[in-house]
């Protein structure tokens, strides 16, 4: 099979211009996010300049009130998209809490994902439970699928739960939309050392399900590909593997350093067009948007920031008893024993 | 309930079963009743693995659950272990209750990632919102004869991952009635069925579950405690027999959960007899028996007679069957280890 068809028809422009406010957004707090990590207000973090585009195109094409979202650690436009509050999604990086302090349930967004490739399998899994609800309330009837998008980088299709991931959702046909950012890097490795066979999009033929290839840096590209991806898994059709080409701008982290495996010649040579400059451009020349416009949303986003800054600032360490709370639903005899010893030895009285 | 992310932990589904009195079963027939009465009871409940389906499962465990419940509720997975487990993460996600199985106990490796960096730590790492209710069941231990990996002995492996429960059954009855207990609880269970005792038959008694937490006395005795879990409890009860016949009194404590120990009941053996031997198949290094032994002397120290004794496998590769009977421990093996606690004296 078969790349996924899909309508290269400009989105109207209400709707980029609520998506380019949301990129301006992210691209503002994700570069503050560096920014922090200087100044000592948090451990780490990991940028994703230059996937604005990508993230925030993916979640547009979803339905949170009923859609699933499963992150890597590098979707914070992906999150803030998705509603998720800023200030708990930075808990992770803040070293408050793994996983983000967020209400995974409430926000229909998987916790923080450290493990490359981790969740592949969790989205085909909830969206066999969704196949699975919609046949016994109704057999007959045509599908309309919740689904799960499921983020994962160049570096993850390495993996073999990805493998196994993409063959499980095509024996299934599970509701499942494989949201593949390529940024060119797996930390220091570029693509053609870590994906064979050209392309991952490609890799799609290979368990039979639907695959495309979009422009990443273009917003509009993003939405529609992946709108129909969306429409393909909800329609009881099968998985689909979308493979969004971006570029991670900055290093993997603010650990990294990529001086050792690339020059700043190479990174501004292979980024291509900014995906916010793309946006804006587009707005602008279509007279959807004036000078006046582009300020506003910087300062709307420059007040997000300083909200959620104030609010990770605020955040100290959660209670020591969390610790034993949150392992088991049913906390066993003999670690309520260590949380008692805990408590009395550490003076927690 | 459709479009369910986790339901919050709405467990112990209303038993549905039908079934009452007593009856003999094999262990194989046991857990093949609990897994039906688990699907009849919850509604929520699916079986899943490799070859579960039609055929049954390749111990039968899983036989006729397919053709009672539909191709929707027992299914059939592809060959890829880490795949079921990350596959019953995503259910339980979406409401639903995975009873997986991994065909063999080796074969539980490929898994272990998924195991132990997803369902184990989910609870944790969303903060009580996307409870785990998983429980993966496995022949485990040697003792068939079978080929490399098919015998292992991983207790010690998934009893140190912290938010995950283990249970092993000893008998017919328990096999039952834990498997039950296990699948109504919100928490992961790996529930290690011991394979070489799936043919042993044993009463059931449908009406009176007994504890299902904690140790289990499987036989009163005064003069000693062995300690022991899965296929190992049997073989123990044979070398308690044998003792007998030297005039030795000795009690065999079945500890069936390995995470968590029940540590108090544990001491409550041990402080009646005042000498205890550990016996498990897996080797001897870091395992379970070293966690058990230091429980009792955290707790029993003051009164012990003599240091606690293991009655281990080797630190060696499960080896074939030709030479299992070497390697897991034996009766005679058993009672050397009796003679050891008896004949300790202080130096
Ligand atoms: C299983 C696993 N192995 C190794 C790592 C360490 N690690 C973190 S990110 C990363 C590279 C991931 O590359 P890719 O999937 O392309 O995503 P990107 O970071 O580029 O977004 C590695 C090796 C990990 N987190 N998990």
């Amino acid at each position: 099979m078969t790349s996924l068809a899909f309508e290269r028809t400009p989105l109207a422009d209400a709707e980029l211009v609520r998506l380019y406010s949301q990129m301006t957004q992210v691209r503002h707090l994700d570069t503050s996010a560096i920014a922090w990590q200087r100044q000592g207000i948090v451990p780490g973090y990991a940028p994703m300049r230059g996937q604005e585009a990508a993230q925030v195109g993916a979640v547009a094409a979803l339905d949170m009130s009923r859609d699933f979202l499963f992150p890597t650690y590098r979707e914070m436009g992906a999150a803030l998209a998705a509603g998720v509050d800023m200030g708990e999604y930075m808990a992770t990086h803040k070293a408050t809490w793994n996983g983000g302090m967020y209400d995974a349930r409430a926000t229909r967004v998987t916790p923080i994902q450290t493990v490359i490739g981790g969740s592949a399998l969790h989205a085909v899994g909830w969206g066999h439970g969704q196949r699975l609800d919609a046949l016994a309330a109704d057999a007959d009837a045509p599908l309309d699928l919740p689904v799960a998008l499921v983020f994962l980088g160049d570096g993850a299709t390495s993996q073999g739960d990805v493998h196994e991931a993409m063959n499980f959702a095509g024996v299934f046909e599970t509701p499942t939309v494989f949201f593949v950012q390529n940024n060119g890097w797996a930390i220091s490795v570029p693509t053609e050392r870590q994906v064979s066979g050209g392309s991952v999009a490609a890799r799609g033929a290979g368990y039979g399900i639907a695959a495309v290839r979009v422009d990443g840096n273009d917003i509009e590209e993003v939405v529609q590909a992946t709108r129909a991806a969306v429409a393909h898994a909800r329609s009881g059709a099968g998985p689909v593997v979308v493979e969004a080409m971006t570029y991670r701008r900055g290093p993997h982290s603010t650990s990294d350093d990529p001086g050792r495996y690339r020059s700043l010649e190479e990174e501004r040579n292979d980024g291509g067009p900014d995906p916010l400059d793309v946006a804006r451009e587009r707005l602008l020349s279509r007279g959807a948007f004036s000078t006046a416009d582009v300020a506003d949303v910087q300062s709307a986003a420059e007040a997000l920031e300083e909200r959620v800054r104030a609010d990770v600032q605020a955040q100290g360490p959660r209670p020591g008893a969390e610790m034993f709370e949150y392992v088991y639903q049913e906390m066993p005899v003999s670690l309520r024993e260590q949380a008692a010893a805990w408590r009395e030895e550490s003076d927690h009285v | 309930m459709s479009n369910a992310v986790a339901a919050p932990p709405a467990h112990a589904p209303e038993s549905g079963a039908a079934r009452t009195g007593r009856t003999s079963l094999s262990m194989n027939q046991a857990i093949n009743a609990a897994l039906h009465d688990a699907l009849a009871a919850d509604p929520r409940a699916v079986v899943l693995g490799e070859d579960v389906g039609v055929l049954g499962g390749v111990f039968r465990v899983t036989d006729g659950l397919q053709a009672e419940f539909g191709a929707d509720r027992v299914f059939d997975t592809p060959l890829a272990e880490s795949g079921i487990l990350g596959m019953s993460v995503g259910l339980a996600m979406a409401g639903y209750h995975p009873i997986p199985e991994v065909q063999f106990d080796g074969f539980v490796y490929p898994a272990i990632n998924q195991l132990v960096t997803q369902i184990a730590r989910m609870n944790f790492r969303t903060r009580g919102a996307l409870p785990m209710p998983i429980t993966l069941r496995m022949p485990s231990f040697g003792g068939i004869q079978s080929p490399e990996l098919h015998s292992e002995s991983l207790e010690w492996l998934f009893a140190h991952v912290a938010g995950l429960k283990v249970v092993s059954p000893s008998s017919p009855h328990q096999a039952y009635h834990l498997l039950r207990h296990a699948a109504s609880r919100p928490d992961p269970v790996v529930y290690m069925e011991p394979k070489s005792r799936y043919w042993q038959k044993g009463e059931v008694d449908f009406d009176e579950p007994g504890n299902l937490e904690g140790v289990d006395v499987a036989r009163e005795g005064r003069h000693l405690t062995l300690v022991a879990w899965g296929a190992m409890v049997t073989r123990c009860l044979q070398a308690a027999e044998a003792a007998a016949e030297d005039g030795l009194d000795v009690e065999v404590l079945d500890l069936r959960w390995l995470s968590p120990i029940d540590a108090d009941g544990l001491a409550a053996s041990i402080a009646k007899t005042r000498r205890a031997v550990v016996v498990h198949e897996a080797p001897k290094t870091a395992g379970l028996g070293a966690e058990v032994a230091q429980l009792i002397t955290e707790r029993c120290f003051g009164t012990l007679k003599a240091p606690v004794e293991r009655v281990t496998g080797f630190d060696v590769p499960f080896p074939s069957g030709s030479l299992e009977n070497e390697y897991i421990p034996n009766i005679d093996r058993i009672l050397y280890g009796i003679q050891r606690v008896l004949e300790y004296r202080r130096g």
